[in-house]
């Protein structure tokens, strides 16, 4: 069996603090960007721009107290935030950020991102069962049925992208792009999988199982101090992870004219979409549970299975 | 090295199966449950069938187990369910499952003692899989297919609303 892994334990090393810090850096981008669509100014205080706020809030999510309900399942309420942050930082290995950069190349590469973004879910869900609290378990509640039904047609809706290519590998995925980037022959791939990764990561306008104004805080009503911290750092770091994916699949990774090194066309593409996923959060109102149900199954679904029907069809009529 | 990995996979798999018989919260148990299907991917894995390790962590890990955990939650049990189930659990029930285990344990023992050879370290991708799924085992895949169709045309026919059935 070949070895898999390609980077040196340094570039590991730096690939973990450089995704750690961007992911807690995009609070603050989050925020001041949100207030800039806003009309107001976002925080902008501490530091250059506001550049320093995330140091401030962290150094304050550290010193807060870390408060266990004594009426709550002490060991799933402990390992809750801990499954968010350790399946989004796996998620990272197989991403393919330039020819030689990253972590391991494996043949099932998207299989494995989708293994590990289920395995996500159970974050959600222990968090609200654990914390024995009305509000919380209501979140979670609504957090795995709306998983469990993004997910079926986020792994369907790649699977076009795997029909061009031939192949599981997120490596291979990006070199087959050489002729032309997949969101042209996949655009309904794309939107499909651009859905299902904003469900999937329950985060606004698909953020119902955090719906403040119905259900206070969803699932981590209960949770203070860095547990709190952590589901909000493994959002984001979800995010960044999201959009990774996306520019892979769809957006030729690495790939872009020479004059800038393939590390940095993959950054600006991320960052892109990172901005997207702000966006739109910012930009589309929340909505109703039963619509976000009915817009998974009885459009989502259907539109992922004609893809890949049309597709796979085209594929074999053009004798590929 | 392989071969130490196996064993600890091996041992955490039957351990976490044990836990879950053991447990009284359902929850707990269904952790367990899902620890024990992790582990069990990784043998998949250290086998060669990659293809066959990923899905049993993206279906049974991550789908099947977090339907269950919905579904436990959802019933909401508390301590009268346990002291029902206890009052099932009568001395002398474990008869009938002995002997049935107790069979199952001899198999594997002759399975053993013959000394089949296992065919280890090959690695199977995607398109083998997909050509024995879709050649000589077509039949078995359309079949669970249908099955899979009348299940799902079942539950949506138990779960419509009442309003047709009852006049309002």
């Amino acid at each position: 069996m070949k070895s898999m892994t390609i980077g040196t334990p340094w570039q590991i090393f730096g690939i973990l603090v450089s995704v750690i810090t961007v992911s807690a850096l995009l609070i603050w981008v989050e925020r001041r960007l949100i207030g800039i669509w806003q009309d107001r100014l976002g925080p902008n205080r501490v530091g250059p721009w506001g550049l320093f706020q995330v140091a401030a809030d962290m150094i304050k999510i550290f010193f807060k107290e870390d408060w266990i309900p004594p009426f709550a399942d002490k060991p799933i309420f402990l390992i809750a935030p801990a499954i968010i942050m350790m399946t989004m930082l796996l998620g990272f290995v197989i991403v393919p950020f330039a020819p030689g950069v990253g972590i391991i190349d494996f043949n099932f590469g998207l299989l494995y991102f989708l293994a590990l973004s289920s395995l996500s879910v159970y974050s959600v869900v222990l968090a609200g069962y654990a914390s024995h609290n009305k509000y919380a378990l209501l979140g979670s509640l609504r957090a795995a049925a709306q998983s469990i039904s993004y997910e079926v047609f986020m792994g369907l809706s790649a699977m076009g992208v795997v029909m061009l290519a031939g192949s599981f590998n997120l490596r291979e995925i990006v070199e087959a792009q050489r002729d032309g980037w997949f969101f042209l022959p996949q655009f309904a791939g794309l939107l499909a999988f651009t859905v299902a990764m904003v469900a999937e990561s329950h985060r606004g306008p698909f953020d119902l199982p955090e719906a403040e104004h119905e259900i206070i805080a969803g699932f981590h009503t209960e949770y203070s101090g860095m547990k709190f911290g952590m589901f909000f750092v493994g959002e984001y770091l979800g995010v960044t992870l999201n959009s990774a994916l996306i520019v892979t699949l769809f957006f030729g990774g690495w790939l872009g004219p020479a004059f800038l090194p393939p590390l940095f066309w993959f950054m600006l593409k991320c960052a892109v979409f990172i901005v997207f996923f702000i966006l739109i959060r910012s930009a589309l109102p929340r909505p109703r549970y039963d619509q976000l149900m009915n817009f998974g199954w009885k459009r989502m679904l259907p539109l992922t299975l004609l893809n890949i029907v049309v597709t796979g069809g085209l594929g074999l009529w053009m004798g590929g | 090295m392989e071969l130490a990995l196996f064993y600890l996979s091996a041992l955490i798999a039957l351990v976490s199966t044990v836990l879950v018989l053991i447990q009284f919260n359902t929850v707990h148990a269904l952790l367990y449950l899902i620890v024990s299907l992790l582990a069990s991917g990784f043998i998949f894995y250290l086998l060669g069938a990659y293809f066959a390790a990923v899905l049993e962590v993206i279906i049974y890990a991550g789908a099947i187990m977090v339907l269950f955990v919905f579904v436990v939650m959802m019933l909401n049990l508390g301590q009268k369910t346990i002291a029902q189930e206890k009052s099932w659990l009568y001395p002398g029930i474990w008869r009938g499952p002995f002997l049935l285990s107790s069979l199952l344990l001899l198999e594997l023992g002759y399975t053993i003692a013959q000394a089949a050879s296992a065919n280890l370290g090959q690695v199977v991708d995607a398109k083998r899989v997909g050509i024995a799924l879709f050649g000589p085992y077509l039949l078995a895949v359309e079949a669970a297919s249908l099955l899979l169709l009348a299940g799902l045309v079942g539950s949506y026919r138990l779960g419509r609303p009442l309003r047709d059935k009852v006049s309002p």
